[in-house]
């Protein structure tokens, strides 16, 4: 367990001594401020609006507006995440640092898990910064914060997953830009895979709207904490840990 | 301490590494010797639990590096070819970090990196980034990392590469002064390092062991130079060599004169040594013995030859 928290930590460390973290957070506050503000912009006007005689419409701030930031937010993941996992294993390797780790008395376990720890702690540092903006919701608003807190959790969860399979594409190349690119390829047709509930249904169109990453996001959004959407980030997660274990072990053997 | 046996590394076309056995007794220094591309990382990469052997067994301190891989791990430190050093991180922050995955108990892991740092001559540049640091540091610091959980085994994978004389001469002390505590394998194609650091060593050329044994036992020729002064000096080559050809086992004699002593060279077949028997001959005809010494072959005739001779193996 002390291995697991020694590489986790080291990995947010890292994150935070080379540009990426600034960067990534600095980009990451712009748009979420710009969603936030545009979304905040509408709702005012809206609000104005349905005070108009006879044009009388509920306002509801988790809806009109949190809901559709979460939204926003989960495909903000589709770009942000290979940035965070590309270096993961792909830097070790080009650097030789590999042979450090690989040739301690560590278990390959320990190492993956602490590099997705690390990762899953940068990320969720970025939604952090993110809920920043919420705090002037709270301020002149009344939103409730159950559903909200549930949107986030979802975020952090569909986050994990993104992060074990981009860890694993990065564990099996020394270029991170390759590891980089593949990530957003792979994650950007799981969530594609989406539109496939809008077509004629067969086992195929089904089976692929099941794995969408959008589709089990989309509860967590609207507040609706279930089950089976938190069972399957879980098994993404660990299927992308799993697949780094494999791939670490033919590291060893391919050398 | 270290024990290997018919090791052996395969890949898809090639043999890396081909049926290598050898053993190192607990604090030696043995240098592992051979050409760029013999296999010599390889082998050492096996040793680390790096790589699996496709054959073969090797054993660090009772553990076998395929069976027991993490008491192996605990018991090594390894200094690869390219230090393995994060850039962005700070010597001090590395070497703990170092510390930290090797097991080193938390509430020693400062002391242990201070006093691995202050061995290496690194202490100076705790605080500064690696990536700023120049080769011979960065290296210095890589082998503060292998020594940083005094570890039983050393191994060093061309420890002074990118060294300035200086830092070569430095470092091959702090090597020499960590015998003994550890057992040391190094590797190099460096032939004066090896003279100047190791009490045994192991010639490998594409991927076999070519010789192995003390350095005295690999230099050491079953011959025997002597210098000689006759008391009155009328005796030819002939008459000098004469009396050491009838010696079972001699194979060549002859005899020079440079001015002043006369030398005579003795070569042999047999693996005896034959000085006792030269001095007395000498004495006994009556003449005066300044030196006798066993002939020995320089390091690097031996190695020249032990590689060349592989070379054209291959080509055949």
């Amino acid at each position: 367990m002390r291995n697991v928290v020694t590489i986790a930590r080291k990995e947010l460390n890292a994150y935070f001594q080379s540009p990426i973290a600034y960067v990534l957070i600095g980009a990451y506050a712009a748009m979420f401020g710009y969603f936030f503000w545009s979304l905040v912009y509408f709702f005012v006007r809206a609000s104005m609006q349905a005070q108009m005689p006879g044009r009388t419409m509920p306002m509801n701030l988790n809806e009109l507006v949190i809901r559709n930031l979460l939204g926003n937010c989960g495909v903000l993941c589709l770009f942000m995440i290979p940035m965070l996992t590309m270096r993961l294993f792909a830097e070790e390797k080009s650097r030789g640092t590999m042979e450090l780790l690989l040739t301690s008395p560590l278990k390959d376990w320990e190492i993956l898990l602490g590099k997705w720890v690390g990762a899953v702690g940068m990320y969720a540092s970025l939604l952090a910064f993110s809920g920043l903006n919420l705090i002037f919701l709270f301020a002149y608003g009344k939103p409730d914060w159950k559903p909200l807190a549930v949107g986030y959790l979802g975020l952090l969860l569909q986050g994990a997953a993104m992060l074990a399979l981009g860890m694993f594409l990065s564990s099996v190349t020394q270029n991170q830009i390759a590891a980089a690119f593949s990530t957003f390829v792979l994650l950007l047709m799981l969530w594609v895979f989406e539109w496939m509930s809008n077509m004629d249904q067969n086992v195929v169109t089904e089976v692929l709207t099941y794995v969408s990453l959008l589709r089990h996001n989309e509860s967590f959004i609207k507040g609706v904490l279930d089950l089976k959407d938190v069972l399957y980030y879980a098994s993404v997660s660990f299927l992308g840990l799993f697949l780094t274990a494999r791939s670490l072990e033919s590291l060893r053997y391919r050398g | 301490m270290i024990q290997v046996d018919g090791l052996t590394k395969r890949y898809a076309h090639t043999v890396a590494v081909d049926h290598v056995s050898f053993s190192v007794e607990k604090g030696q220094i043995v240098g592992f010797l051979g050409p760029n591309g013999a296999g010599k990382t390889t082998t050492m990469r096996m040793l680390t639990c790096f790589m699996p052997p496709s054959e073969g067994t090797a054993s660090i301190a009772g553990f076998d590096v395929v069976k027991q891989p993490l008491e192996v791990k605990k018991r090594i430190g390894y200094l690869p070819e390219t230090p393995p050093l994060y850039p962005d991180m700070e010597v001090g922050e590395y070497l703990q970090f170092v510390a930290r995955i090797k097991g080193v108990p938390e509430k020693e892991v400062l002391q242990r990196s201070q006093e691995a740092a202050a061995k290496c001559f690194v202490k100076d540049v705790w605080s500064k980034l690696i990536g700023k640091l120049s080769k011979g540091y960065r290296q210095r610091v890589g082998l503060a990392q292998a020594i940083i959980h005094n570890p039983e085994v050393l191994i060093l994978d061309e420890p002074t590469s990118g060294f300035d004389p200086k830092q070569i001469l430095e470092t091959r002390d702090l090597i020499k002064s960590l015998a003994g505590a550890h057992t040391i394998v190094l590797s190099t194609h460096i032939l004066q390092e090896v003279k100047a650091m190791c009490e045994s060593l192991v010639i490998i050329n594409k991927g076999k062991i070519a010789t192995s044994g003390t350095m005295e036992d690999l230099t050491r020729r079953n011959g025997a130079v002597m210098e000689v002064s006759v008391p009155d000096g009328a005796l030819t080559a002939e008459d000098l060599s004469a009396p050491f050809s009838s010696i079972e086992g001699v194979n060549g004699v002859t005899a020079t004169n440079d001015g002043g002593l006369w030398r005579i060279d003795v070569d042999t077949v047999t693996s005896e040594d034959l000085r006792p028997k030269l001095a007395q001959i000498v004495l006994g005809q009556g003449w005066n013995l300044y030196r006798l010494d066993s002939a020995s072959v320089s390091l690097d005739e031996l190695f020249l030859s032990l590689t060349t001779l592989g070379a054209e193996e291959v080509k055949q």
